[in-house]
């Protein structure tokens, strides 16, 4: 078998992806607010205003509409509503670092809605000429555990600062003074997770095509004003930050502005932008990839690069495995203690098996993994079948083969000698956020009901809702 | 700005500092000198409670024109850290005997400047060469104590009406020790790049377009000698703010104190 390894642990999560797994349609935006799903749809606003749409959360193309231009949006729902937030920017090093933060309320998204109109943006925070702040690059957490609505901002040219807005209006909160959080960071954001309040901030060189250095980075703490420390104790006032998403992977360089999706338990996403996308021209687009969490700090997952692996089952760690019989590997035993010379023997092959396996639908199950031909798979992206936020839909096939993984009627599993991009034969994969991964398919006949590949036992496999709490519903690509 | 100090120790740091009380820092818009440095007095200085050091013995700003800070690979800095703007420059960083004294001018310098640029069509997203000119400019030595651990080499341009972008700034300190301190680390950062030197030997070069980030580099081991040691940096800035953070940490990452800081 082809050893291309994701392994779940850490090391694993930091290596690099191909930029084949990269959003498609046109995704090209600079500084992409956090992604908001408004009646079905996906939209992120960008640098100078307007934005980007997606159907499926995969395919992405301008048409998102944000006025006021300026810088680095950012945007919540609150309620049924959304509050945009944006910078009128005093220019940066040409014009001066006397920025505005201003904040807009819409019912809706969707630019073609009658319910689509922006109030009049309110000014919620400034930097005056030269002060030690430059006040654009806005971003929102509403606190699940108060219902506060705060509010950061920012860039390199000295603090990121928090204040709080009121969630009822999106103006300030009377009498709140600004807290300084973090030196020398852009594209601030802050996030929510049990019982931490993290704050992610760029570092690194920003504009500069596949040359940007950008790259994002994040302290914790336990009260909202901070202070924000790092994992190794350093004060984000004073520098500190613990990678999240770094510089580069493989084609893409430059990570920059932060946003984060939580779909459902266990299932995250994290939004920026890759300054230079070498696949593109170069340009700047629009990344989407898992959030995983590791000992209590975000780090930026990786999709399942189309490749061979074998299925593992976190529950009990056997292999995904058609259920054919297992053949015996062909291989004399050498006696112990033979003094014979050591050969390199060669792992079954597929050939030596495949036809003692049955030729129509056949089931699956989980077993000892051994390397054999029925228990090697091979993920394949299907990007001209569509997808989804998680990205391409896929195939899973048997290696050297077409037979393909399906759902099939009554929540159940087998493969098919064809694979004919049928729906129930397309899979979703999401990287979770304990760094295992859930399979999806698209469709499951007679069924409406969102299911995933989930164990029923040691050995045996089936459809079913998904459960973060259960090792049952949990894989591993190795 | 109420900056609180910041005085946990690493230990404390690792093992969740976010359980004690914490003073919000809330944010200062102004931007005086004062806010930033004092004066240092006659009486020897100790590191702060991090180990950060404070005093230091600071040269006007060098102009030095550049693109951007991405420019700042380890040759361009080497070259733009040689170059002598003035006689006996460097034998003035690396002589006890020869070290500047706070208020000492140097005159007549010559540096490169920067033609003004055209900004009215706003920033340009890839900024071309400067174009240079040479002008003779006046240079002063300032014996400063931070108001801050890190070191806000901006604020001290700006706060005496100096050039802030494109610039050279040169440190040098004196670090007095009771005895021979071994196997300690000198830890820096700074925006943007840098190169520092302990008694004349290259301690530490911190090349590419950097953030100011608390202990991001650290030199090999070595020796703190028993009386004074010089401690001299030299950071080049492009655009954005600029400053630095310098201590002395220990084999396990701690921070070394036992030495008291004069610029003399």
């Amino acid at each position: 078998m082809k050893t291309t390894k994701i392994l779940f642990g850490t090391a694993a999560i930091l290596l690099s992806a191909a930029s084949a797994s990269a959003q498609i349609g046109k995704p090209f935006i600079h500084d992409p607010s956090t992604i908001m799903e408004c009646d079905g749809k996906y939209y992120t606003f960008g640098t100078g205003g307007g934005g980007l749409i997606s159907a499926d959360g995969y395919t992405w193309d301008g048409g998102a509409v944000r006025p006021g231009g300026g810088a680095a949006p950012d945007a919540v729902k609150i309620g049924d509503r959304y509050l945009v937030g944006y910078s009128a920017t005093g220019g940066g090093l040409g014009g001066g670092h006397a920025g505005r933060i201003l904040t807009m309320w819409n019912k809706t998204l969707d630019p073609n809605s009658p319910d689509f109109a922006y109030s009049e943006p309110i000014q919620v925070a400034e930097s005056v000429v030269d002060e030690d702040c430059d006040a654009i690059d806005v971003s929102f957490l509403l606190d699940p555990t108060t219902g506060r609505l705060w509010c950061t901002y920012g860039t390199y040219f000295g603090n990121i600062r928090l204040v709080e807005l009121d969630p009822k209006t999106g103006a300030r909160m009377p009498g709140n003074k600004a807290v300084d959080v973090a030196i020398d960071c852009e594209a601030s954001d802050l996030i929510y997770k049990d019982g931490w309040y993290y704050l992610l901030g760029t570092h690194g060189t920003c504009c500069d095509g596949v040359n940007s250095t950008y790259n994002i980075i994040c302290g914790r703490s336990r009260v909202v004003t901070g202070p924000y420390y790092d994992n190794m104790g350093r004060d984000m006032m004073l520098g500190g930050g613990k990678m999240v998403i770094g510089s580069g992977r493989e084609r893409t360089f430059g990570a920059g502005h932060f946003g984060r999706m939580v779909e459902e338990e266990g299932v995250e996403k994290c939004s920026f932008h890759w300054e230079g996308d070498l696949d593109r021209s170069g340009r700047s687009v629009l990344a989407v990839e898992p959030l995983v969490w590791v000992n209590g700090w975000p780090v930026c997952g990786k999709k399942v690069q189309d490749g061979e692996y074998s299925i593992q089952s976190v529950r009990r760690g056997y292999g995904l495995e058609l259920t054919v019989d297992f053949q015996r590997a062909n291989i004399q035993r050498v006696a112990r203690g033979a003094d014979v010379p050591d050969v390199a023997l060669e792992n079954q092959k597929l050939a030596e098996v495949i036809g003692t396996w049955p030729t129509g639908n056949t089931e699956v199950r989980c077993s000892d993994y051994m390397n054999r031909p029925h228990q090697n798979w091979v993920i394949t992206s299907v990007p001209e079948l569509g997808g989804t936020i998680a990205g391409s839909y896929v195939k899973i096939t048997i290696a050297g083969t077409n037979r393909a993984l399906a759902a099939k009627a009554g929540a159940e599993l087998e493969t098919v000698p064809e694979f004919t991009g049928a729906d129930e034969q397309l899979w979703r994969i999401d990287q979770l956020t304990d760094g295992t991964y859930r399979l999806s398919p698209k469709a499951v006949p007679g069924c409406s009901e969102k299911l995933c590949l989930v164990c029923t036992s040691d050995s045996n496999v089936s459809l079913a809702k998904f459960d973060m709490n259960s090792d049952n519903c949990k894989w591993m690509f190795e | 700005m109420n900056f609180r100090k910041t005085v946990l120790s690493v230990g404390l740091a690792l093992v969740g500092v976010a359980a004690f009380a914490q003073t919000p820092r809330y944010a200062d818009s102004d931007i005086n000198f004062e806010k930033y440095f004092k004066p240092a007095t006659e009486t020897p200085a100790s590191p702060d409670a991090q180990g950060f050091i404070r005093r230091w013995l600071m040269l006007d700003p060098i102009s030095k024109p550049n693109r951007g800070n991405t420019v700042f690979i380890d040759s361009y800095i080497r070259d733009a850290f040689a170059r002598e703007y003035y006689k006996g420059q460097f034998a003035s960083m690396s002589d006890l005997a020869l070290l500047p004294k706070d208020g000492q001018k140097i005159k007549k310098v010559v540096v490169d400047a920067q033609k003004p640029v055209d900004l009215s069509a706003g920033r340009p997203m890839f900024m071309a060469e400067p174009e240079l000119i040479q002008e003779k400019v006046t240079l002063t030595w300032h014996a400063l104590d931070s108001n801050f651990p890190n070191v806000k080499l901006f604020r001290f341009a700006t706060g005496q009406g100096l050039t802030r972008y494109g610039v050279i700034f040169n440190v040098v300190t004196v670090i007095n020790c009771d005895e021979d301190i071994e196997n300690v680390r000198l830890a820096t950062g700074s925006n943007s790049a840098s190169m520092w030197w302990v008694n004349g030997e290259e301690a530490v070069i911190m090349s590419g377009d950097r953030r100011m980030v608390q202990d991001d580099c650290a030199s090999e081991r070595l020796t703190l000698h028993k009386g004074k040691n010089i401690l001299r940096g030299a950071i080049i800035n492009g655009p954005g703010m600029s400053d630095m953070i310098v201590r002395f940490i220990d084999e396990a990452g701690n921070p070394v104190k036992n030495f008291t800081v004069t610029t003399k």
